[in-house]
């Protein structure tokens, strides 16, 4: 089985976020990056099915050279070879980011395409699903587990309030995986080693022949949402209070 | 040139956004100087159809297909792309739902757009529309605006609008019979279940409802339980309620416990050692329910309630039964 996995790299979920001069854009400078914690799981879950099925995983990120980092990553962990797009990916919408990955891994006609559900940074959650639509392929997503049957997939898939669907497609797919499905592998020294020899293909727009669109949504101003940490507080009748509780958690603070 | 709201149903049931969506959809068609439409997809989706006749709206389609009986992405997308084609709405609003994610950004590249995803609210500048979302989970918020043309798409995150602020009124119902073909389908959606069977992870867990001392003896565990049920929260506690084995050990936050990062954090007789503050300090709403008006629980509450929990939390499950 042809698996690629696409990690995105971005900036570590601990990082002190900065907005950029410009407004439109965070300060890169002195952040730290990681892998995309759901496609750390995708990738897990593309090299377990591997492990029990044999193949080949290859790993893709769209980034700039920094993101080279996070490829030699996904190669300690177990990926056999990557291709890396170089461009800095910043603020580009979901599309322009899939018609990237679309052309990157044409040429390689795999069987199986896994994506994390969203990335921590952008979070639109749409970049995989896209991907499979530029690639004419069925999809599905927040999945569970993947179990690879001849010629096709079943997955089970999260739906809300605790239930679930198993699906069933053929192959090629694209599944795009929920977080925290399984125990991530860290990369062995015999790994890291490894890791140096194996094979990176560098792409650009350029040479993949995408030329920039015009993009369809513009991220026109970041700013750090307004937080006031003073508790509110109700006392009282309890009836009175509890109810005054359950609006704000609803309306306000939306959690529930 | 209308804003249509897409609303989600499954096996004859809405979503529960989708009333939000719909409200929403109105609320911008009426700031625009236009009007909103509704749209449902299913197979004898007759009464909720009807429902949605008593809206204020300028039309309700019914998308009913036999192919739209179970929700699949393939089904669902040339649907709705064929629909938005002839219809032609300038805005067209979905609830963020799992079911949304799943179709919205296909549907979108289908028609040529990019959807905004997950808006948590709006205004209009200047006539036009602009949508707020976060980024790096929340902790950036941005302004988003669309660049090219009609129809713009976006998905609205779950309490962002609410639904009891649906207008009433009268709308005729246009029944329309969408063109899809079996082999448009690629996948096979099989019996949706539930499993009941579920290892401890409060780690992953985005509501968390934990019980300290306050609680006085094991026999009263089950009032929090029956709180963390209403809720769909994980139960958890502090030390104190695992060392004397009122509750596993799996489920102790705190530093020699589990630490957690859950949208809510409700801390029910709990005071709030340090010890016990750093296993939830991620967490991004706390709420408080101590008799203690100075327990340093408070000092990193966003909402308390000081007063006696025997008698707060019979009051909270009741007013959280009644909100649903």
């Amino acid at each position: 089985m042809k698996i690629i996995v696409a990690i995105k790299q971005v900036p570590a979920r601990d990082s002190q976020l900065r907005i950029a001069g410009s407004g439109q854009w965070i300060e890169e400078a002195d952040l730290a990056y990681e892998i995309n914690e759901p496609d750390a799981y995708a990738l897990e879950a593309g090299l377990q099915l591997k492990e029990k099925h044999g193949g080949e995983v290859i790993a893709l990120s769209a980034g700039p050279e920094r993101a080279g980092q996070s490829i030699r990553e996904a190669l300690a962990k177990g990926a056999d070879r990557a291709i890396h797009v170089e461009e800095d990916m910043g603020a580009l919408d979901p599309l322009a980011q899939a018609r990237l990955l679309a052309a990157a891994v044409k040429s390689e006609s795999p069987d199986l395409i896994l994506t994390g559900l969203q990335s921590d940074d952008l979070g639109y959650g749409q970049t995989g699903v896209i991907l499979a639509e530029l690639l004419g392929l069925p999809h599905a997503t927040i999945i569970m587990e993947v179990e690879a049957i001849e010629g096709a997939v079943r997955v089970k898939r999260e739906l809300e309030d605790g239930w679930f669907q198993h699906i069933e497609m053929p192959l090629p797919a694209l599944l795009a995986v929920q977080s925290g499905i399984s125990k991530l592998r860290y990369a062995t020294l015999m790994g890291i080693k490894k890791a140096k020899s194996k094979e990176v293909r560098r792409v650009t727009a350029a040479s993949l022949g995408i030329a920039p669109a015009a993009p369809s949504i513009v991220l026109q101003r970041l700013y750090l949402p307004e937080r006031t940490k003073r508790t509110q507080l109700f006392e009282g009748d309890p009836k009175q209070a509890a109810a005054q509780l359950v609006e704000k958690l609803k309306f306000e603070a939306r959690v529930i | 040139m209308s804003v249509l709201a897409v609303l989600e149903q499954r096996a004859g049931a809405w979503n529960r956004a989708s009333f939000e969506t719909l409200a929403a959809a109105q609320q911008i068609a009426r700031e625009l100087g236009t009007t909103a439409a509704a749209a449902v997809l299913g197979q004898n989706i007759r009464g909720l159809v009807n429902e949605l006749a008593t809206k204020q709206l300028e039309a309700v389609y019914a998308l009913e297909h036999e192919l739209l009986k179970e929700y699949t992405p393939d089904a669902y997308t040339v649907a709705l792309a064929a629909h938005i084609d002839f219809f032609k709405p300038a805005i067209v609003l979905f609830p963020h739902t799992y079911q949304v994610r799943d179709f919205l950004p296909k549907l979108a590249t289908r028609l040529g757009r990019v959807a905004v995803s997950d808006v948590v609210s709006h205004r209009i500048e200047g006539g036009e529309l602009v949508l707020v979302r976060q980024l790096f989970q929340g902790k950036v918020n941005v302004d988003v605006r669309f660049a090219g043309d009609a129809p713009h798409l976006a998905s609205l995150q779950a309490g962002a609008y609410r639904a009891d602020r649906v207008a009433e009124g009268t709308a005729p119902i246009e029944a329309t019979l969408p063109s899809i073909q079996p082999g448009d389908v690629r996948t096979r959606p099989l019996e949706p279940f539930r499993e009941s069977q579920r290892a401890v992870d409060l780690g992953a867990a985005e509501l968390i409802v934990s019980v300290g001392r306050g609680i006085k003896e094991a026999d009263n565990i089950p009032l929090i339980e029956k709180l963390a049920q209403a809720l769909g929260a994980e139960l958890a506690a502090s030390r104190p309620i695992c060392d004397a084995g009122w509750l596993p050990m799996e489920r102790q936050v705190g530093s020699s416990g589990q630490t957690v990062a859950p949208k809510m954090y409700m801390a029910i007789g709990i005071s709030g050692a340090i010890q016990h503050l750093v296993g939830m300090k991620g967490a991004r709403i706390v709420v408080a329910i101590n008799k203690d008006a100075n327990a340093p629980i408070f000092e990193v509450a966003d909402y308390g309630i000081v007063g006696d929990l025997f008698q707060v939390v019979p009051a909270l499950i009741e007013a959280i039964q009644k909100s649903k």
